[in-house]
């Protein structure tokens, strides 16, 4: 048995019945990790804390104590604080930071006895959909080393799909774990916002940002999602998390899915074809499919990257060689300090997006554009929850296409369209996950399952339908 | 003729126990950067988590100034760079603060006043810059203090009537126990927006002059302010809309940016605060919780203790002030004697050269020992004072002190009887005098008892001794 083959469900098990020991399974990671090194899935591998982990891990089970992730190695995104251990957010700017603190869901994963084996490479603080605006370089698809893993969150989703760790976190903002889920072929679950703490979530976007989880199935997603959802005294947009179930009922028949016309529109054949084939599946396995609309539906990547950017554009004001952080050489006054800083440490599209939200937010801009989206926002976000009225979940594809080739996409514009299927659910605030479910020419594609607000399990279920229906492989 | 119109924004800063978004102490003062962390120092990924006494505070603060409290309130993101600003921006309200409208009523030379409130919001103050030789250091002490951002109408027309409304504004913020107001700790700041137009006339361009900590500034800087927008339009020129410091060792102001300059704060809605809403229960409860203002107090000094209104004015302007007398009168004292005394000798002490703040260094068990021990008898008024002094500042028993200073008056009539004699036995031809009627005598008597005492001896009983020789003599 090769360990690193297990799922979490799998692993967590073999660890309970002593099969193998924790200390196996993170050397193993590790291994495997430095085996593919030329992935570039990270940006600091940490072995000697992960191994020590794993001794303790090791330890508390032979005491009799145990936890819902005691002795899993994972792998969390590089712009999740952990105490002690550098977080860059892949940039320049941050490549020597230390956090002083543990984020919250950093702090839940160790509580469960959780395996940390490092910090996984993304676009520079979260902003990009490739993985290639990295300060330490482009991620290489495990499915193919030519092609990206997605982004932002691509070294987590990366990591998972090369059978390195189990599971990851990574952060979503307008499809950071959903859309690289799908190029990599594994499940990417997007939580409700506010459903899981921000509380050390480097921000970018904070209206959008959420954290969520990377796996191989369904199960082991609701499994990484119960340990780190819930109400966090320190962030107060964080919520009361109520309706846990302990199995995810994988059961469709009756169930009621939702495509809006808008959501096939201009889809890629492959892409097509695959997606036609889940919405086949569902159907067969005893699912409803209606027919919804949602109008505002192409006026939401427009609305985000308003929204979005005028946050993040305050977000990174922060970063000005003042304080933590890198600082410029060679200044002759404080606005010179604050120039030369960011000149240097930011990367194109980190100063992009800066642009853009402080364009966005300026006196005589503000209510054309920002105020502008807020409305459209709300909006939209009506038009998701009334077609969610009469359904059970929203089905539609996550991204348009399959992975690009590293370097392909040179124009912006045409790489924010990537993500013009996730965007409009971080501006709902909606549940949302992508699911492997077969290759078109080789390369994965995903179906994003979009679910009424704290219904996790609801679009689980749904997922682990199509899991059954792929047969494991994701061929059906 | 050119007439100025003013109008202010006051921060004043909130004394809660914590900071406004994390648990760091709230404390004027300390090293550089030991009242911080991770949330206030800006580190990245923190979030904010909103006190809600200081929430409270700003609407208590608001309650008492007549005002209006939004049942919905948010917060939005001030966006500007400066290095004692950590997050690169302010948190602070825009569009729906806590409080709107309100007043405040003074008067000024004996004519009632009334200034309009505008709005009064909730935000968190910047740290501090230190230069110092040529390098500019940061302390993020002051970092998320709590503040409350009071601004007027433009009511006001000159630096006597901006000083009075300051007065009584400070004094109403003392009073409803939000803030200690000091001035001279920068706990109450004040910027001053003032135009200069023709009676009648639309408004002028105006100019705002940030950071005015003290009254003798405000007023100064008003003064050259008017000074200076009326020599430029009398020249024939134009009033630039600027803003402007005042520099108050120098007695002058000059430009520090002008319109083009100014900032664009790029506000919006911040993300990561919850909006904020009252219910009805809500207000009620923290109008409750108002302490007894001014105004009753008064009355009851005036009606109740039967002092003088003018007597009552004085000891309520400082909530402090008025709250020492009532707690020493609770302790026994007698009412009369204790205003006195305050108003004489503790207000002496307690207000300073040059600053507004009342610094009362004595709590009330021990002025009470004081005022007692002179109306036993065991001290004299001159004692008292020297007493006061002597434990101001201290926390030195007022009897112990007195014993080591030897201002205890001697109450003992054998041994005061016996400096008597001898003083009657040294002076026999001035006691046959003062026998024969001259009552003017009792007053050298008294006198050289007490030289011949050391000042000890309670004039009192001397003049029981010089009584009784009367009596005596006359049976």
């Amino acid at each position: 048995m090769d360990v690193t083959d297990l799922s979490l469900g799998e692993l967590k098990a073999a660890l309970d019945s002593g099969k193998v020991s924790a200390v196996e399974a993170t050397q193993a990671a590790l291994n495997k990790i430095e085996r593919n090194k030329n992935l570039n899935n990270y940006v600091t591998v940490c072995g000697t804390e992960a191994l020590a982990a794993a001794f303790l891990a090791d330890e508390k089970r032979a005491k009799g104590e145990n936890g819902a992730l005691l002795g899993v190695p994972i792998a969390v995104k590089d712009n999740i604080s952990t105490e002690g251990i550098r977080t860059t957010c892949a940039s320049k700017f941050l490549k020597d930071y230390v956090p002083p603190y543990d984020a919250t869901v950093v702090k839940k994963l160790k509580d469960a006895g959780a395996v940390i084996v490092g910090k996984t490479n993304m676009d520079e603080f979260a902003m990009g959909s490739t993985d290639e605006t990295s300060a330490f370089g482009a991620v290489h698809s495990a499915v193919d080393a030519e092609r990206v893993p997605g982004g932002s969150s691509g070294g987590s989703a990366n990591t998972v799909a090369a059978g390195e760790v189990p599971c990851a976190l990574g952060s979503d903002t307008g499809g950071s774990i959903r859309q690289p889920a799908s190029y990599c072929g594994v499940v990417g679950l997007k939580p409700t916002y506010s459903a899981v703490s921000r509380y050390g979530l480097i921000a970018f976007a904070s209206s959008l940002d959420q954290i969520g989880t990377f796996t191989r199935t369904c199960d082991d997603a609701y499994a990484l999602y119960r340990v780190i959802c819930g109400k966090d005294k320190a962030d107060a947009t964080s919520s009361d998390i109520k309706n846990i179930t302990q199995e995810l009922n994988g059961d469709v028949r009756g169930k009621t899915i939702g495509i809006a016309d808008e959501f096939t529109k201009n889809l890629d054949g492959g892409v097509g074809k695959r997606f036609n084939a889940a919405v086949d599946a569902l159907k067969a396995q005893g699912a409803k499919i209606k027919s919804v609309s949602i109008k505002s539906f192409d006026t939401a990547l427009a609305v985000y990257y308003v929204i979005s950017s005028a946050e993040a554009a305050s977000n990174l004001s922060r970063y000005d060689g003042v304080k933590y952080g890198a600082r410029a050489e060679g200044y002759k006054d404080i606005a010179e300090l604050y120039t030369k800083s960011r000149t240097e440490f930011f990367g194109d599209e980190v100063k992009r997006r800066i642009m853009i939200g402080n364009y966005v937010l300026s006196s005589g801009y503000y209510d054309a554009y920002y105020l502008k989206a807020s409305r459209i926002r709300t909006l939209i976000a009506r038009e998701y929850n009334a077609a969610l009225c009469g359904c059970d979940a929203l089905i539609c594809p996550t991204a348009p296409t399959v992975a690009p080739k590293i370097g392909a996409q040179t124009d912006p514009a045409l790489t924010y369209l990537s993500d013009i299927y996730t965007v409009p659910v971080n501006i709902t605030g909606l549940p949302a996950v992508s699911v492997p479910f077969g290759t078109s020419d080789g390369l994965p594609v995903g179906v994003q399952i979009i679910g009424k607000a704290f219904d996790e399990a609801g679009i689980l279920g749904i997922g682990k339908a199509l899991e059954i229906a792929a047969g494991g492989n994701g061929n059906a | 003729m050119l007439r100025p119109t003013i109008g202010c924004e006051v921060h004043c800063e909130l004394k809660t126990a914590t900071k406004l978004f994390c648990g760091c102490k709230n404390e004027f003062g300390g090293e550089p950067n030991t009242h911080c962390c991770p949330i206030c120092s800006g580190f990245p990924g923190t979030m904010p988590a909103l006190n809600a006494k200081a929430v409270e505070y700003a609407v208590r603060a608001g309650l008492a100034l007549g005002c209006n409290i939004n049942r919905f309130s948010k917060w939005d993101r001030k966006n500007y760079f400066y290095p004692d600003l950590p997050k690169a921006w302010q948190t602070s309200q825009y569009d729906l603060p806590l409080c709107v409208g309100g007043a405040v009523e003074f008067e000024v030379n004996g004519e009632k006043k009334r200034v309009r409130l505008n709005r009064i919001h909730l935000e968190e103050d910047a740290g501090k810059l230190i230069h110092d030789g040529g390098e500019s250091c940061v302390d993020y002490n002051r970092c998320g203090v709590p503040l409350i951002e009071i601004v007027t109408e433009p009511d006001m027309h000159s630096a006597e009537e901006v000083v009075a409304f300051l007065t009584e504004l400070k004094s109403v913020l003392k009073y409803t126990g939000v803030s200690d107001v000091k001035m001279q700790e920068g706990s109450l700041r004040c910027d001053v927006n003032l135009s200069m137009a023709e009676d009648g006339a639309p408004l002028g361009t105006r100019t705002e002059t940030k950071n005015l900590n003290s009254f003798r500034a405000v007023a100064r800087s008003v003064a050259f302010e008017i000074r200076r927008q009326t020599e430029v339009l009398e020249s024939g020129g134009i009033v630039e809309q600027e803003t402007r410091r005042f520099d108050d060792n120098k007695g002058v102001g000059y430009a520090m940016r002008s319109k083009e300059d100014a900032h664009d704060y790029r506000y919006f809605p911040e993300p990561d605060i919850m909006p904020v809403t009252f219910t009805e229960a809500d207000i009620q409860r923290i109008r409750s919780e108002i302490p007894e203002l001014k105004g009753p107090r008064v009355k009851r000094y005036t009606e109740k203790l039967g002092l003088p209104p003018y007597d009552a004015q004085v000891l309520t302007a400082d909530k402090a002030v008025s709250d020492l007398l009532d707690d020493v009168i609770a302790l026994g004292c007698d009412a009369k004697k204790t205003s006195n005394f305050i108003m004489s000798e503790v207000l002496r002490l307690a207000k300073t050269d040059g600053s507004e703040d009342v610094e009362l260094l004595i709590d009330a068990p021990r002025l009470a020992e004081i005022i007692s021990m002179q109306a036993k008898g065991e001290i004299n008024n001159l004692a008292a004072k020297q007493l006061l002094s002597a434990v101001w500042g201290t926390d030195a028993s007022p009897r112990k002190r007195a014993e080591e200073l030897n201002l205890l008056q001697s109450n003992d009539e054998g041994a005061i009887k016996a400096v008597f004699d001898k003083v009657l036995s040294d002076n026999p031809s001035q006691v046959a005098d003062f026998l024969s009627g001259n009552d003017k005598l009792r007053g050298y008597f008294v006198g050289q008892v007490m030289r011949a005492a050391g000042g000890k001896a309670n004039p009192k009983i001397v003049n029981e001794l010089l009584d009784r020789l009367v009596k005596e003599h006359k049976k």
